[in-house]
């Protein structure tokens, strides 16, 4: 099929081996892929900071240049949130509401794609570490994403996965939260770290490279050698 | 100062303090524990709370109908029912019953609707004796202090800062051993239950199809507010309908079980009104006074009226990372936590409680919490929407309408990461410092460079 990628602004920008890892794993597995060069951002930090109108202005692009496409996925919980809870609710009573919905039931969390669009769990891939999994909470609880990822995981050789004390507890990056509440945002994230060190893992292994932003962020701060990767790079280590 | 920059003094300070912050995740650490064990022993949690929900729904939807049914039915066994529309008038309304009661000494069990009048105060103002009988609100009491959670209003004390505190304010003997601390604080409110002119209560639920108020407790206090002074005053909100004695089936151990773990909370007392002939105990009169205070306001919003489906349970306190950091003094409201950010700007302004709903991740592990099913989160995002919608900042205005240009033109975008490739080896020589226009990341995380080829950078050159 014809796989349309979301590659988001910060995976753009800071992160492109996560996106180029996506596009050979999908293409390694026939299929398709397209990544439309017109879409930058989905529109989150508008729309969570409580400017709709801007959000509306951004997201209208998107669907606009999504519109055909077949399949939509997302190398993030939280865009992927975005376009398949929030678009919905921003576009209610709009003439773009119907398109809205559809665009919504055609886009998939990349690890759920995966999984659960195209029943793949093995994807041959070698990592020989010690890693634990972060769940971002757009992901986890928006999209309901838990056990797709572990699936993938749970293939890769070499691969050790331990799970952190309090897993589900938000790692405080949170979009503009982060910089409107450094402080908040920073004590959280020192917990989601300490928990993580805790395992002794090499690595914490993600499906949103945002929350990875923050937490490798801290973790470079404080000299630790615990090492951020997106889940994408994990399962393309060949 | 305003309530936003007290917030954010605050909250700087809070975040930082480990001790706190040990304190309040040793409170919570068997929390979850044990609410999943419970959880557990439900057919279904999932169906319990859409029930509940739907059950709050109904009550909320046909408030007008639940009401007048509650109040007819409790004031045929001799109850008096006064309406209150805002603080003062509840409070007036209070202050007229001591008065004519000619009291001097009211024994209160927990009620935070009488947080949210602050009717301690009142009454103290008037001249009367108040003595709080829930063993973490008579803490709080006597340190001067507003409970810190809605539930366990002294959990951010240890042991030791309570043994300090009632040799201090009650001359006791310093003790470490809890059971000890409760005689302590037993042995002082007991001579109060007995020389209380007034008792006054909350509730948890009032039950419209047969007039009774609801009240869940794990100490016996209301009990005994109840039964000992010769008048009782229960304060609540009106959104404390329950349609049908039978809802309580589902909602007390709902309560129980989001709220502390608990099957179902100790004592679980229903009311029905004053002392009737032939009774042995009771008080000789009681006053029921229904409290709106903005309540319908939120009602009328249909968008967020399910905020009024909350029964107090604490449960999204528990649970949110950020209760847990800034601690429940730290919002500056009655109601602390989301459940306080959702609805306080309801209740006392948008604009000066705005920040509430910005202090969030957006996390939802609230929404996932809530035994009734309040899209909190959500709430916290309808918030935000509503405040810049009334009253956009300029600097956000500026900052998104040219970010939309950022987004809606890829070669402006280009230009963005170009730009700022050049500039970050200048941002690097002040990074962290108050120079650095990333400072309130660079502060204490360090910030990933703009790739040397970017993902469009590659895909172009790939096509």
């Amino acid at each position: 099929m014809t796989v349309t990628l979301f590659i988001p602004c910060f995976m753009d920008a800071l992160f492109p081996r996560a996106g180029i890892c996506m596009v050979e794993i999908l293409e390694r597995l026939g299929h398709k892929v397209v990544c439309p060069e017109e879409i930058v951002c989905c529109g989150q930090p508008p729309f969570n900071s409580g400017y709709w109108d801007e959000a509306r202005a951004v997201a209208a692009k998107v669907l606009q240049q999504l519109q055909n496409a077949e399949v939509i996925v997302i190398g993030s919980g939280s865009c992927g949130a975005m376009l398949n809870n929030f678009y919905p609710e921003l576009f209610k009573d709009t003439p773009q509401s119907e398109l809205a919905k559809q665009i919504s039931a055609r886009t998939w969390e990349f690890s759920e794609f995966l999984v659960k669009k195209l029943g793949v769990t093995d994807l041959g891939a070698t990592f020989p570490h010690k890693v634990t999994f972060h769940d971002g909470c757009h992901g986890l609880r928006e999209l309901g994403v838990k056990k797709s990822p572990r699936e993938l995981l749970g293939h890769v050789r070499g691969l050790q996965l331990v799970e952190m004390a309090e897993v589900e507890t938000c790692c405080g990056f949170g979009g503009t939260f982060a910089t409107k509440l450094p402080m908040i945002s920073t004590a959280m994230g020192d917990l989601k770290c300490a928990n993580a060190i805790e395992t002794g893992a090499d690595y914490i292994v993600s499906n949103d490279s945002s929350c990875l932003m923050h937490l490798q962020g801290l973790l470079s701060r404080q000299g630790s050698k615990l090492k951020t990767i997106h889940l994408a790079e994990v399962l393309n280590q060949q | 100062m305003n309530f936003a920059s007290q917030f954010l003094k605050d909250a700087r300070v809070m975040a930082g303090d480990l001790q706190h912050r040990k304190i309040i995740r040793t409170a919570l650490s068997h929390y979850e524990v044990a609410r999943d064990q419970r959880k557990a022993s439900f057919q279904s949690w999932e169906s319990a709370r859409q029930l509940a929900a739907e059950a709050k729904w109904d009550a909320l939807n046909h408030l007008d109908k639940y009401l007048v049914e509650f109040t007819a039915k409790i004031e045929a066994r001799g109850t008096k029912v006064h309406w209150a529309s805002t603080a003062a008038q509840a409070r007036e309304i209070i202050l007229q019953i001591v008065r004519d009661k000619k009291a001097k000494s009211v024994i209160k069990s927990k009620a935070m609707t009488a947080e949210e009048i602050h009717l301690n105060d009142a009454l103290e103002h008037a001249g009367l004796n108040v003595v709080e009988n829930d063993l973490g609100e008579f803490i709080v009491q006597l340190r001067h202090e507003a409970p810190y959670h809605i539930v366990f209003p002294s959990m951010h004390l240890t042991r030791g800062e309570i043994s300090e505190l009632f040799q201090r304010e009650l001359g006791s003997a310093p003790t470490n051993d809890p059971e000890e601390l409760t005689m302590i604080a037993r042995r002082a409110l007991r001579k109060k239950f007995l020389t209380a002119d007034i008792g006054i209560t909350g509730a948890n639920f009032a039950i419209a199809e047969t007039g009774m108020i609801s009240i869940t407790e794990n100490e016996g206090n209301a009990r005994l507010t109840a039964a000992l002074p010769k008048t009782m005053i229960s304060l609540l909100g009106i959104e404390k309908i329950l349609p049908k004695m039978g809802d309580l089936a589902l909602f007390l151990p709902i309560l129980a079980t989001a709220g502390a773990g608990q099957p179902l909370t100790c004592y679980n007392t229903m009311y029905g009104g004053p002392r009737q002939p032939g009774e042995s105990d009771g008080p000789e009169e009681w006053h029921v006074v229904l409290l709106d205070n903005h309540r319908t306001e939120l009602l009328a919003d249909a968008e967020q009226r399910d905020a009024l489906h909350c029964i107090r349970c604490g449960a999204c306190l528990n649970v949110c990372p950020i209760f847990k950091n800034i601690g429940g003094h730290t919002y500056g409201t009655t109601y602390g936590g989301p459940i306080g950010s959702v609805i306080t700007p309801h209740l006392r302004g948008l604009q000066d409680w705005k920040h509430l709903s910005n202090a969030s991740s957006l996390c939802g592990a609230c929404t996932e919490a809530c035994p009734v099913k309040i899209n909190l989160h959500h709430h916290l995002l309808q918030n935000r929407r509503n405040a810049a919608a009334q009253q956009p900042t300029l600097k956000e205005r500026i900052g998104f309408k040219s970010f939309v240009q950022l987004a809606n033109h890829p070669k402006l975008w280009a230009f963005a990461k170009k730009f700022a490739r050049l500039t970050q080896p200048l941002q690097k020589l002040v990074k962290g410092t108050r120079l650095d226009p990333g400072y309130h990341w660079t502060q204490t995380r360090d910030l990933p460079d703009v790739a040397p080829e970017t993902f469009k950078d590659w895909w172009r050159k790939r096509k």
